[in-house]
């Protein structure tokens, strides 16, 4: 299984990622064409609209990681954080 | 007096014999022991079925109802998976204290009193403890005691609340509540520190990565999922439990993004679960309750998976940070499968058992028309496909070629996996399985197609969204601080400068005391000592004839008080 470059296993080649790439990118858009044909019911209005499962998904993953980040510059520590003034561990 | 055997017994007595054999004996004992328990689980009929007098209080050890009977199932069967994964690996204490732990878990379930139930709880606390230093390394022991430390005193807070509660109403009945008083709620906060609910969630991301590979997959199973049964069974509907599980929710997506440790990112995603359980038990209808049931069923299974896909690696490459890990797929196939398995059964993809059970709390949330708790819950289970769903295959099995090619996991860890994998797809498939054993009866269909198309848009766009923004994603070596920052720091300062304070403090008083004291004892050596030159004025030895004179001056003076 060892490798080099040419050999390496199919699934890490960048052309299958390549494909990869396509065959995600239209399943996305099939879910969201799909909602013409298929009535997802809505329960508070909003969430019934054309693709907002999609749009809301995305957003809240956005907002989650821009979050995260920002949150990160104030809480982030180095690995030995806690170890550095303990004589314990 | 006992219609029935206690389940949590069997427990008991399979885990000490675990001790007391070795070899062939000890691995059927090792998996036998929770397939009796799951045995005797499923004889206990509704309603109390044993008695015992305690002092002057009925003691019910053994209470059945279906919702008892669906956690006991689940601890058993989860002590099996745990069994067969670790029975070739793990030492024999730290199987037989996860047993033990595991019979706390099962005594809990069907505890019919307040008594019983705190006893496992305590039972539970102890031998989690013992599992966590079964680490052995330097960091599980602190972190063992850390542990051990919040659980005892949650224990304690539990106590104070029940002995209110016993005092005050003179049940000891589990029974509904609500948090209106001082003793229910310390009951209710007993109970969600254990639930890892904020401001103490710290606690379990501290405690669980610390533990073996093996004692990771014990730990993510009980402690937690108890604490969410005994809410069901007493504070069903208690409000301010929604916000506290929406707290929760968030709380676990936001530091299982920056997290860089896998098993520690796996802890984070526990919180986040339970938060959904918790929230369920908040809104309280017949769904909602439901949900949280079959939800935390579903999520015993899945989250294991995942603690035996991490565990799996720990245990091949010793590696447990993303920085470290990658490319795993090549060598560790069916490990990696059984991984996303989990994984897609904890992000709910449809055809998981996440699907079937999560779904259930946000219908709960939209029939009660709580319009934020639905979006906050669609909003986190995007957010579970992006940390657990996605970046934790994504960044041990696939990611860089870190260059490792550990062999495939052990086959009794591989076959643990299988079955678990299998368990998550089959109550995927076939809801029912779990439907007709909820404490409710369900009205509520998870297959239809507009449900379907709706998670799979909100899934995969997450997906979407967690490639594009990989960049962002780049993992450090870093922690992040967390509540436990309190008092691993600021606790631990605040002793120190106190320490140092009162300890001057001591030296000054010491020295103007001890000044003052000298000053005295002169002053007294001065009148009554007999050692310096010359005896002082007390010390004296006087002539007879002195005495007499002063006696004779004294009693006259006496008389002559006395007559006038």
């Amino acid at each position: 299984m060892n490798d080099n470059k040419e050999q390496d296993h199919w699934l890490a080649r960048p052309s299958t990622i390549r494909k990869l790439w396509w065959v995600f990118s239209a399943v996305l858009a099939l879910t969201v064409v799909a909602q013409v044909f298929i009535y997802v019911k809505g329960y508070f209005g909003a969430d019934g609209w054309f693709g907002f499962g999609a749009v809301f998904g995305f957003l809240s993953c956005l907002a989650m990681v821009l979050f995260a980040k920002g949150l990160g510059f104030f809480l982030k520590r180095d690995e030995d954080y806690y170890a550095a003034g303990d004589d314990d561990v | 007096m006992f219609d029935v055997f206690p389940p949590a017994l069997i427990m008991l007595g399979g885990a000490l014999l675990i001790g007391l054999t070795r070899g062939h004996l000890r691995n059927l004992f090792v998996l036998g022991t929770p397939l009796v328990t799951l045995w005797a689980v499923w004889q206990i009929p509704d309603g109390v079925a044993a008695t015992v007098s305690f002092l002057d209080y009925m003691i019910e050890p053994i209470e059945g109802s279906p919702v008892r009977r669906l956690f006991a199932t689940i601890f058993a069967v989860m002590a099996f998976g745990g069994g067969l994964y670790a029975f070739r690996q793990a030492k024999w204490y730290e199987l037989a204290a996860a047993y033990i732990y595991a019979a706390g878990a099962i005594g809990v379930s069907f505890a019919g009193d307040l008594i019983t139930l705190f006893l496992y709880w305590e039972l539970m606390a102890l031998f989690s403890t013992v599992v966590v230093w079964c680490g052995s390394t330097p960091g599980s022991r602190a972190a063992g005691i850390r542990y051990a430390i919040m659980h005892l005193l949650g224990g304690v807070i539990l106590k104070v609340g029940i002995e209110g509660v016993v005092v005050h109403t003179g049940s000891i009945d589990v029974q509904p509540m609500l948090a209106t008083n001082f003793d229910t709620w310390m009951i209710l906060i007993g109970i969600l520190i254990n639930a890892a609910a904020p401001p103490v969630s710290a606690w379990l991301s501290d405690a669980y990565p610390e533990s073996s590979p093996t004692g990771s997959v014990f730990l993510s199973a009980f402690t937690t999922k108890t604490a969410v049964l005994a809410l069901i069974l007493l504070f069903p509907g208690e409000p301010v439990l929604v916000g506290i599980g929406l707290f929760m929710v968030m709380y676990g997506i936001i530091y299982a993004l920056l997290e860089n440790d896998v098993r520690r990112i796996l802890a984070y995603s526990i919180v986040n679960q339970v938060g959904f359980m918790v929230c369920a038990v908040g809104i309280g209808t017949q769904m909602a309750i439901n949900g949280a049931a079959a939800h935390a069923f579903a999520h015993i299974l899945y989250k294991a998976l995942l603690f035996m896909s991490a565990g799996a690696v720990i245990y091949r490459t010793g590696f447990s940070k993303c920085t470290d890990l990658g490319g795993l797929f090549r060598t560790m196939p069916l490990t990696a499968v059984c991984g996303i398995i989990g994984a897609l059964a904890i992000s709910g993809f449809p055809l998981t058992s996440g699907f079937t059970t999560k779904t259930m709390i946000s219908q709960a949330a939209a029939d009660e028309s709580l319009m934020f708790v639905y979006f906050m819950l669609a909003a986190a289970s995007a957010g579970v496909f992006l940390h657990a769903g996605i970046k934790f295959p994504w960044f041990v099995f696939f990611q860089k070629d870190s260059g490792l090619r550990p062999k495939d996991a052990p086959w009794n860890m591989s076959a643990a996996m299988v079955l678990l994998s299998v368990l998550c797809i089959v109550l995927g498939v076939f809801p029912n399985l779990i439907y007709d054993y909820l404490p409710y009866p369900v009205d509520y269909v998870p297959y239809t197609a507009g449900k379907v198309l709706f998670y799979l848009q909100l899934l995969l766009f997450s997906g979407l969204a967690f490639f594009l923004l990989l960049p962002l994603m780049k993992r450090t070596l870093t922690i992040s601080l967390d509540t436990d920052w309190l008092w691993r720091v600021l606790a631990f300062r605040i002793a120190t400068k106190g320490y140092v304070f009162f300890a001057s403090l001591g030296i000054s008083l010491q020295t103007r005391i001890g000044g003052g004291l000298n000053a005295l004892r002169n002053r007294a050596e001065m009148h009554f000592g007999s050692r310096m030159p010359k005896a002082g004025v007390f010390a004296r030895s006087w002539p007879i004839g002195t005495t007499a004179l002063w006696i004779a001056v004294l009693l006259t003076g006496y008389v002559l008080v006395y007559v006038l």
